[in-house]
Formats: structure tokens, sequence, C-alpha cells
């Protein structure tokens, strides 16, 4: 029974993933619908982002933002994505400690 | 291999500089995979999954979310149905994002697109789109198949290794390390929003929308995301008029 979820979840998955391969191939979209599709990664990071940081440490949700903080710091001086991250996993395992 | 690509100016670039670039692109999701999915592990793992099973959810969903979902459905005793149609909920934003995606790497063959979009995450679509630039270049095909693979890679071995070392990690390390996805994504908003402000203003609706929805309206996360991430792209039509021709 668990394999047979672990594929039905699969499936389920991999579906709404490839639909869009097929389907933008065959439209020609007007300007304003490429802004739109075009805007979508800086909306999607947002939606990501704000309020599950929250929930790092879930009964303490200033210690996500505390981290994120410390990552929009690290990330404003042009570095490597990978020290905005070693940064806030620092962070926050020196405030939980 | 770029054979759609005849009225194109293609930059010259080999296979084996693109699989390099690729991988560089995709480290950071390495990284930041790599913890989560140990976690992911251990926890799957005492719901009840077998190291297999854990394993197996990895190589074949590849959704980070999702899983964590699953695995504590499972631990409550959760049916099939329950845990399929929950999976569909929280995953359908994939869709928006790989319309997004194949709406940027249009050129590229359909099997090629077909072939990556099963490989798009949350990670691996914020990246790749960050990285639209590389379908100008000559075997973008492989930049991006690099990318996901390295992303993959690291996702898939730390499930199994969570699941092996099962709960010899101490957890407030573990527990810290749930910050590194979401760093990320603010490590690789920041550089657009530095670029342009609108992107930020983008983002920040997108941010109060979701918290609006979850708080407020009490959806479910994954519609809640995927409702705050169309309506506030929508603001991306007056405000990105020139970004693109």
């Amino acid at each position: 029974m668990i394999i047979a979820t672990i594929i039905g979840m699969a499936i389920v998955t991999m579906i709404p993933r490839f639909i869009p391969a097929f389907i933008m191939d065959k439209i020609q979209f007007r300007p304003w619908v490429n802004q739109w599709l075009n805007a979508i990664p800086f909306a999607a990071l947002g939606a990501l982002i704000f309020p599950g940081i929250m929930t790092v440490i879930p009964e303490r949700p200033l210690i996500g933002l505390a981290g994120g903080a410390v990552a929009v710091v690290i990330a404003l001086f042009n570095v490597n994505v990978i020290f905005a991250v070693l940064g806030a996993i620092l962070t926050v395992f020196l405030i939980t400690m | 291999m770029t054979d759609s690509h005849t009225s194109k100016q293609l930059e010259a670039r080999t296979k084996s500089t693109a699989v390099k670039s690729g991988a560089v692109a995709g480290f950071p999701i390495f990284l930041g995979y790599l913890p989560i999915a140990v976690a992911y592990g251990v926890l799957a793992t005492q719901s009840g999954l077998s190291t297999y099973e854990t394993t197996l959810m990895s190589v074949l969903v590849f959704a980070g979310a999702a899983q964590f979902m699953a695995a504590n459905m499972f631990a409550q005793g959760a049916m099939f149905l329950q845990i399929v149609i929950a999976t569909f909920v929280l995953n359908f934003r994939h869709f928006v994002m790989s319309m997004s995606f194949m709406n940027r790497v249009h050129s590229l063959p359909l099997r090629w697109k077909f072939g990556l979009s099963l490989g798009l995450t949350d990670e691996t679509f914020a990246v790749s789109s960050l990285h639209a630039d590389e379908v100008k270049k000559e075997n973008s095909t492989y930049f991006y198949l690099s990318l996901i693979l390295v992303a993959y890679f690291s996702w898939v071995s730390g499930s199994f290794l969570g699941a092996i070392l099962g709960e010899a990690l101490p957890p407030t390390l573990s527990e810290s390390m749930g910050i590194a996805l979401y760093a990320m994504f603010i490590g690789l908003l920041i550089p657009s929003v530095k670029k342009e402000w609108r992107i930020g203003l983008i983002a920040l609706t997108a941010m109060v929308l979701n918290f609006y929805f979850i708080e407020v309206i009490e959806l479910a996360q994954g519609w809640a995301i995927v409702l705050a991430t169309i309506l506030g792209s929508l603001l991306g039509i007056p405000l990105l008029k020139e970004e693109k021709s």
C-alpha cells in the first residue's frame, strides 16, 4: 500500500509538471501574457519565503525571521547564494543553541 | 543537439562547459537540499517507512514539502487517496512554474522540455528561470539538465542517508538546517530586486497575499502559494513592460 501511494504521489506530481511542456509549445501569447509569465519566478519566490520562513522553529517565528534577515544582508553584498544559506543556518543554530 | 535554433545566433559553447556551468548554478541547491533531505529521511523512517520506501519516494516524487507531508500523514495512519490528493494540491504550484519556465525556453526541442519539466521543483525552477539567458547559448539543454541532476542527486542521496542514519543527527543541527531553502530563496531574489525594485514589489505582494490566504482565509498551503503566485505575478503586466521585447 505504501508503494502504491508513492506511485500515486509520483503521478499527480509529474502530470502538472509536464503538461506545460506540450501546451506552451502550441500557443503564441500576447505580450502581456509573457510579462505575466516572466513575473512568476519572483512572485513564486515571495510566496515560498513568507510566511513559511516563520515555521523553521515552529513555536518561535522570530528565529526564522532572524535567519532570513541575515540572508538578506549577506545577499545584498552580491556574493554567491551559498553564503546566504550558510549565514542563515549559523544564525538559527546559534540562537537555538 | 540544438536543432530548433536555426534562426537564432547561438553563443558557442561545448557540451562539457555547459554541463559544468549548470552544475555550478545548481550547487547552492545541492547544499540546500542535502540537510533537508536528511531530515526527510529521518522523519520518513520514524513514520514507519522502510529505507527503500523512503528513498524510492525521493526518486519518484522529488518534491520536498509533499514528501514531508506524506511522511506525517503516514505516521497518522492516513490512506492512499488522502495522501495522493494532498500531494496534488500541494504540488499544483509546479504547473504554474512550469508554464512560466516553458515559455522562457520556447525554442528547446519538445523531448527536452518534457524531460526537464519532470525535474522542476521550487528551487530548480527559480534557479533555471534566473538563468533563462542560457537558452541563447549552445548546448543550453545540457546546462539545465546538469543543474537539475545535481539537485536530484543531492535530494535522493540525502534521503537515503537520513533513512540509514536515523536519529544519530543532533536535533538542534537538523532543526537549524530548516532555514537553508528559505535562505536560498532570499539569496536568489535579492540580486534581482537590487537590479529592479519593481521585482521586489511583485515578490512582496505575493508574500502579503500568501500570508492573507494562509492566516486569514485559512487556505491549504498549496493553494495559497498557487493563488499568491498567480495574483502577485499579474503585477508584472504593468510593472515589467520594458523587460522583454
